[in-house]
């Protein structure tokens, strides 16, 4: 027997709560429910959840992870031990037509993510017949998902009108849709990124080692900081990696996510960092910055999770 | 441009973050709604609540300042409403359309705010985002005083069950901090609080705009002593902590059987408090257990509280699926079908009374019908309305009746417990969010008890399989005659059996009852309740009613497992059955001196497929008998 709850349940266990609560839901009443699993903390988070909730069964659900060839290596390796240690199915997608036109995020700029997530993961949750998936997004990251439902409605192209979301009251949520309709549940809606941190700290969750703070080959371009993950990386002349301490506060495609230099090597040393560090998290990505504020608005209506 | 400071983190957080972070890992949370209306400056208020709880980043000032330049309306001044407006249409249009999200958070709390438009034709979404709020803060712009909109959003959150109401006088800057501006409103509001039933709530002179009594104590309004709005937000007492000490309650959400050893039960919990040993109820069936464990993968819990999610393993194997709920054996919540519900209707197509819609509570899911509503409520003016429907944004009150029995508490008890959704079977729209009043009369503290002999028990015990053989037919058709005549045969095979006739049953049981449609339906189902209880102990049933209609036929058949009823139409026309009028009903019904007679006035819904089909023209009573007796002989199955 483990230490005893006192009465009054903590923020973290109150959120933990309601994510399993939801992440129970779904699998009692979607068909065949997935998880979209990035790799990133989010992801690492969720999983961890979904353990939680169907412990001592492993969670009934696949993982599925849209590819672009472009991840840090990092990211690879621990993405198939994190679903082998779950017991779960992985399942990657790569979108064919971006392999075949050797889509990439040196020549291709925002086309590099239309075509191998926004597309990619609409032909992965048609291909498999999926008709709910999980997505580690929280409405504290960004303006347009700040009004998102947990549980949000997709038609049957995948688009989301913001107008015409369901309402969701109480702890009651309605997974009832048409055939060919899906629906995409956040359980980590209410989670902030210090919530997440301090979640990772007191679970003791196995996250990507590119979070903490090592020493990298790196490239100072466009005023970011990217490393030098493979051979692939094309070198403008006169650019030579240079070594640097450096760590990622978000992971996506590694040409494209920026790092920032840091000393900070364990999770509190993070977390420090995160605290006193005055610019949000996704400042480092380079999808938000695409068309003005309304982009990320723009990329979900068109299917974008 | 006002010169705001840049984000200044916690000394702690440099000087000790382990010390920093023990300290945020104790944080309680609470949730909260704001409500007013577009210019109550409610979208700056939170923009204030972030910025002073430091959860505004530099790059995020940057571009707050650079579009409070571009499509602020605060002039040269950071317009914090761009912060939290955040659709593309609404900025274009410059409202609010639907509930946002926010987080923020001090040393003591976590908070979570949802940001809902004021506009009347978004009542929904204010009762949405108030369905998970502790408290709400009510915006009045101190220039107008109390208005139609307050009232509105008063009663919102006091209909949705919010006890804590903090009136937050916003703009107190533009009437220069005017303490008898302050007092007046306040006055006026306490006036309507206490008419709709809002016990107390705690009023706060501010500016969101400012920052006046957000944060801290603000030396403008010296004559204000109670607590700032932050400081009041981290102190309020959690509805979650008062739910704690109410009786147990886990709507079971799934059960966890990964092999053939392992079931739990696993759920959030809704109230109260469990620990191994407790003895639990397991509602709608009413059988009772213990709690063996509280399992989770971190280890077996002692002791699991209110608003835990947890998987519950019991100390013998009952019945127990999604929907169900565990409850402290000793207070266990009633279980009805018949609910007085308040609606408010949140669909562009109206509620259709008498449609079956999904009725979602708890965890279950079962199909209901409303009735048509009492009345309905004018939000503005509070009276009350009669109405045939509800429309989008209407609140009503109305029956709701349930196609089977759920366990519920009243809302003002329990939102888990009290609260449903209403679904469109068709479009699967959420068209309705509802909250139990009380269940009505008749279903009242009726609870299921559970019985250890069991109806297969009963029937083992005689030998025989149940069987309800309904005789139907017109007035004079011969059914008596026949069901008694089979039963005779019955029992002379050493059957056990009794017959239920129409006439006898009503010199008792229905004595109170006449022959309109609306009685002759409410004989055929107290019958059919009687006959199905007799099926229960095993007996071979005979009922002999002419019961003229299908649907309750049907309702009888429905109440009984697959194969027990057996359907016996004695069909004797009219003519023939007039002829005969044994009982001398037919002349007096053609006379006018017996009305609503079947057959002269009132219509007999012949069986579409009976499972014997008797035609007394052609088979006398004694064949007719014979060839039943053997039919349901041929038809049993060994006794198990």
């Amino acid at each position: 027997m483990t230490d005893i709850p006192t009465d009054r349940l903590t923020h973290l266990e109150r959120l933990e709560a309601e994510s399993i609560h939801i992440l129970r839901e779904v699998v009692a009443e979607a068909e065949r429910p997935v998880m979209l699993y990035s790799v990133g903390k989010d992801s690492a988070v969720m999983l961890h959840l979904a353990k939680k909730a169907f412990y001592p069964a492993p969670p009934t659900f696949p993982l599925l992870h849209v590819d672009t060839t472009w991840k840090f290596r990092a990211m690879y390796d621990l993405r198939d031990k994190a679903a082998r240690d779950a017991g779960m199915e992985l399942l990657v997608h790569h979108n064919p037509d971006a392999m075949a036109r050797g889509i990439n995020p040196f020549d291709h700029g925002s086309l590099h993510t239309d075509l191998w997530k926004t597309e990619g993961l609409k032909q992965a949750l048609d291909h498999y017949g999926f008709d709910a998936a999980f997505g580690g997004a929280r409405r504290d990251e960004e303006k347009s998902r700040a009004k998102e439902r947990v549980f949000s409605f997709r038609s049957a192209n995948h688009r989301w009108d913001p107008k015409a979301q369901r309402p969701e009251l109480w702890h009651l949520y309605n997974a009832r849709k048409a055939k060919g309709e899906s629906i995409r549940v956040f359980p980590l809606s209410n989670w902030t990124e210090l919530d997440i941190w301090q979640y990772i700290l007191r679970e003791r969750i196995e996250i990507v080692p590119l979070y903490f703070a090592a020493p990298r080959p790196t490239v100072e371009r466009d005023g970011m900081l990217l490393m030098v993950d493979d051979d692939r990386f094309r070198l403008m002349p006169g650019e030579v990696p240079v070594d640097r301490s450096i760590r990622f506060r978000t992971l996506g495609c590694y040409p494209l996510t920026g790092a920032v230099e840091s000393e900070a090597a364990t999770l509190s040393e993070v977390i420090q960092e995160m605290l006193l560090t005055t610019t949000s998290e996704r400042q480092g990505r380079a999808i938000d910055r695409d068309a003005g504020s309304a982009s990320m608005e723009k990329k979900k209506q068109e299917g974008y999770f | 441009m006002a010169t705001v400071p840049a984000y200044t983190p916690d000394a702690l957080i440099a000087a000790d973050i382990d010390a920093y972070l023990a300290q945020h890992q104790t944080k309680s949370l609470l949730r909260f709604i704001t409500c007013g209306s577009v210019d109550d400056g409610k979208s700056t208020l939170i923009g204030r609540l972030l910025y002073d709880s430091k959860m505004i980043f530099e790059d995020q000032l940057a571009a707050l300042e650079n579009d409070s330049k571009r499509v602020g309306t605060q002039g040269q001044e950071i317009d914090f409403a761009l912060l939290v407006d955040g659709l593309a249409a609404e900025r274009e249009q410059g409202i609010t359309i639907d509930v946002a999200y926010r987080f923020f958070a001090t040393e003591k709390r976590k908070f979570i705010v949802a940001d809902t438009p004021g506009h009347e034709q978004y009542t929904r979404n204010m009762v949405t985002g108030a369905s998970t709020a502790d408290l709400a803060v009510i915006l009045i712009d101190a220039r107008k005083g109390v208005l139609t909109q307050t009232r509105r959003h008063s009663y919102l959150a006091h209909l949705i069950g919010i006890r804590h109401i903090v009136l937050a006088v916003n703009k107190m800057d533009l009437v220069d901090y005017d303490q008898a501006i302050f007092d007046r409103i306040v006055t006026d509001y306490a006036a309507f609080a206490e008419s709709i039933g809002i016990a107390g709530f705690t009023a706060i002179p501010l500016s969101g705009f400012k920052g006046d009594n957000i944060a801290a104590a603000s030396a403008n309004t010296p004559w204000y002593g109670g607590p700032a709005l932050i400081e009041h937000l981290e102190t309020v007492t959690l509805d979650s902590e008062a739910a704690v000490v109410r009786p147990f309650r886990l709507p079971v959400q799934w059960v966890n059987r990964p092999d053939l050893d392992f079931r739990g039960f696993a759920g959030l919990i809704a109230s109260g408090t469990i620990r191994p040993g407790d003895a639990v109820r397991v509602l709608p069936s009413g059988k009772t257990s213990r709690v063996a464990r509280i399992v989770t993968m971190d280890g077996d819990l002692e002791q699991a509280v209110a608003g835990q999610s947890v998987t519950l393993t019991l100390t013998d194997e009952i019945d127990c699926s999604r929907g169900d709920v565990i409850a402290a054996a000793d207070a266990p919540p009633q279980v009805a079908d018949q609910f007085r519900a308040t609606i408010v209707w949140m669909d562009g197509e109206p509620l259709l009374p008498g449609r079956a819609y999904w009725l979602k509570t708890g965890a279950g899911t079962v199909s209901a019908t409303v009735q048509p509503p009492r009345h309905a409520i004018d939000v503005n003016t509070l009276a009350e309305l009669s109405v045939k429907t509800l429309s989008l944004n209407d609140i009503g009150i109305a029956d709701v009746f349930t196609d089977r029995g759920i366990a519920f508490e009243p809302y003002a008890d329990n939102r888990d417990l009290g609260g449903f959704i209403l679904i469109d079977k068709i479009t699967n729209a959420t068209v309705a969010a509802g909250m139990i009043d009380y269940c009505l009369r008749r279903s009242q503290n009726v609870h299921w008890q559970s019985i250890d002999i069991t109806r297969e028990a009963h029937a083992t015990q005689k030998n025989q399989n149940p069987r309800v053989l309904w005789f139907t037919g017109l007035s004079g058709s011969g059914k008596s005659t026949i069901a008694n005549l089979v039963e005779k045969k019955l029992h002379a095979l050493g059957k056990h059996s009794f017959l239920l006739d129409g006439d006898n049953v009503r010199h008792g049981l229905n004595r109170d009852l006449g022959f309109t449609d609306a009685d002759r339906v409410e004989n055929v189902r107290r019958v059919g309740e009687v006959a199905k209880l007799m099926a229960d102990a095993g007996l071979i049933v005979l009922t002999a009613f002419i019961s003229p209609f299908r649907a309750e036929r049907d309702l009888a058949r429905s109440m009984l497992p697959a194969g027990e009823f057996v359907e016996v139409f004695v069909d004797t026309p009219l003519s023939v059955a007039e002829a005969r009028d044994v009982k001398g009903l037919y002349a007096k019904a053609r006379s006018g001196t017996l009305a609503n007679f079947t057959g002269i006035d009132s219509p007999y819904e012949p069986p579409i497929a009976p499972e014997i089909h008797v035609d007394t023209t052609r088979e006398t009573p004694e064949a007719a008998a014979e060839r039943i007796v053997e039919h349901v002989l041929g038809i049993w199955a060994p006794v198990l």
